[in-house]
């Protein structure tokens, strides 16, 4: 990890400031927590549009060849084989413990695969990625910014800019332009409305970010509304919801398994996660609303009403969609069924709780 | 940053208004609000709570943060702003007024001319 005083800046550094960005520093970069304010920043990008920089992101490109995916597939129970061109997909780098290294966005673009990681794991996924590639065919790609433009809105300025980008399906991809920008636009995000996700060489960035910022329906959000936006969207934050000692059937993310990769059960962890998914998991992660305000925050404990301990709280806050607290949890597979009332235990508090569907906030992809 | 020159100020960033009668409401900052970000919920002190002079009385949550709320003098908790459980927000919008948190009346009157004046916490923010 990087000291305070060497943290790296996004192209968009400067635009932030003149902004009113209150920067902090976040895996190593220098990047906005806040603008206006966490609240008003989430409610606009669930009525409206939004514009993150999310350029701390650890991007790949991964010469498309039948070895490289056969070496990617080596780290990962994700199906790259039947991956479409002009297609994303999510999936998990697993140990051999079957617990998760990283979670990624892996996309099938023109004669390259793009792998796109969290900041936090760059140095595990590149060291990872460069023992399983030849050298001359893994780059990591340093000098492109990543703008995520998210909310209801976000169609209708993408549209304005280049009609067909919006004619892709949510987890579509193509590299294209907008506003004369080379940009590779996905249909994807990480709050789990309809929006974009923009990589733009740097020289580019703020060309384009001012022109996005340009429309009424745009305002720019920072790194608080975006984990409770995705926290009401019931998405992972590695870190607190995955980790290398939870395996992606604990953190119900199963679906991210091909049906051929299990059957050939040929990735690291195999062995445990097959059986977990035959067998259940011990724990699994779940959603968890709170009685009156109180926010529940990760590494709460939870209680039954007995008063055994049956798990803790990974993600939590308050979510201003809903207006209320919203957490995720792991707890004990008994504990798991919706509707079972727990016990939060914050500080000298008691907070009654109750397991619940995920997501808090309905989900807005857009699949055509 | 909005610092009223009717209140005193603890190092603390809360602000203390004479109600009369020994009395003092007591609420956070300008200052502080802006420096919590978005407040999302407010624990407030129970009536008849004894005070001790920075001792924390009661919890504030910001999206970020859990903040200790600390008395800025020895006294007994009379009133609390009831409307905050539900519009915590008010700490924000409207700190020196409809964000108020509680009142208490002092064991000595005389002991809130050891706070901070206006001038004073100013110096302090800007320190």
């Amino acid at each position: 990890m990087n000291d305070e005083t060497d943290l790296q800046k996004t192209a968009l550094h400067r635009l932030h400031d003149e902004l009113g960005g209150r920067l902090v520093p976040f895996a190593g970069w220098e990047l906005p927590i806040q603008y206006e304010g966490v609240v008003a920043e989430h409610r606009w990008c669930r009525s409206s549009a939004s514009l993150f920089d999310v350029s701390h992101m650890a991007t790949f490109d991964i010469v498309d060849n039948e070895a490289n995916v056969a070496a990617i597939e080596g780290l990962t129970p994700t199906n790259l084989a039947t991956l479409k061109p002009g297609r994303s997909r999510y999936g998990l780098f697993t140990t051999f413990d079957g617990g998760i290294l990283d979670d990624f966005i892996v996309t099938r673009l023109d004669s390259k695969l793009r792998i796109v990681s969290n900041a936090a794991r760059r140095s595990t996924v590149t060291r990872i990625l460069s023992a399983a590639l030849p050298h001359d065919q893994l780059q990591e790609v340093s000098d492109v910014a990543l703008l995520a433009l998210q909310g209801p809105a976000a169609a209708s300025v993408i549209a304005q800019l280049n009609p067909a980008a919006t004619r892709m399906n949510f987890m579509g991809s193509m590299e294209t332009e907008l506003a004369d920008v080379p940009v590779t636009v996905s249909r994807s995000g990480y709050t789990g409305e309809d929006g974009f996700e923009l990589s733009v060489p740097n020289t580019y960035a703020e060309t384009l970010a001012r022109r996005l910022l340009d429309f009424d329906t745009v305002q720019p959000a920072g790194l608080g509304a975006r984990d409770s936006l995705r926290l009401e969207a019931g998405l992972c934050l590695y870190g607190n919801d995955l980790d290398e000692s939870t395996t992606p059937i604990e953190a119900d993310l199963g679906w991210t398994i091909g049906k051929a990769r299990r059957k050939r059960a040929d990735f690291p962890g195999a062995k445990i996660i097959i059986d977990q998914i035959e067998n259940g998991p011990q724990r699994i992660r779940v959603g968890v609303l709170a009685q009156g305000r109180r926010p529940i925050r990760d590494n709460t404990k939870l209680t039954d009403l007995e008063g055994n301990v049956v798990g803790t709280v990974s993600s939590g806050g308050y979510g201003p969609t809903l207006d209320a607290p919203v957490a995720m949890a792991y707890v004990n597979r008994p504990a798991s069924e919706i509707h079972t009332k727990l016990n939060a235990h914050v500080r000298d508090n008691i907070v009654s709780c109750v397991v619940a569907e995920l997501p808090f906030s309905p989900t807005n992809y857009f699949k055509g | 940053m909005n610092i009223p020159e009717d209140c005193r100020y603890s190092s603390d960033h809360e602000w203390i208004r004479s109600d009369g009668d020994g009395r003092f409401r007591i609420g956070i900052t300008d200052y502080a609000q802006d420096a919590l970000g978005d407040v999302v919920f407010v624990e407030l002190p129970e009536i008849g709570l004894k005070a001790k002079a920075n001792e924390s009385i009661c919890e504030v949550e910001s999206t970020k943060s859990v903040s200790d709320i600390y008395a800025p003098m020895s006294g007994t908790v009379v009133e609390v702003n009831s409307d905050l459980a539900d519009a915590p927000d008010r700490l924000n919008s409207d700190p020196y007024g409809e964000g108020w948190i509680c009142m208490i009346e002092a064991d000595s009157a005389s002991d809130v001319d050891s706070l901070l004046d206006a001038a004073a916490y100013q110096e302090l923010t800007e320190g």
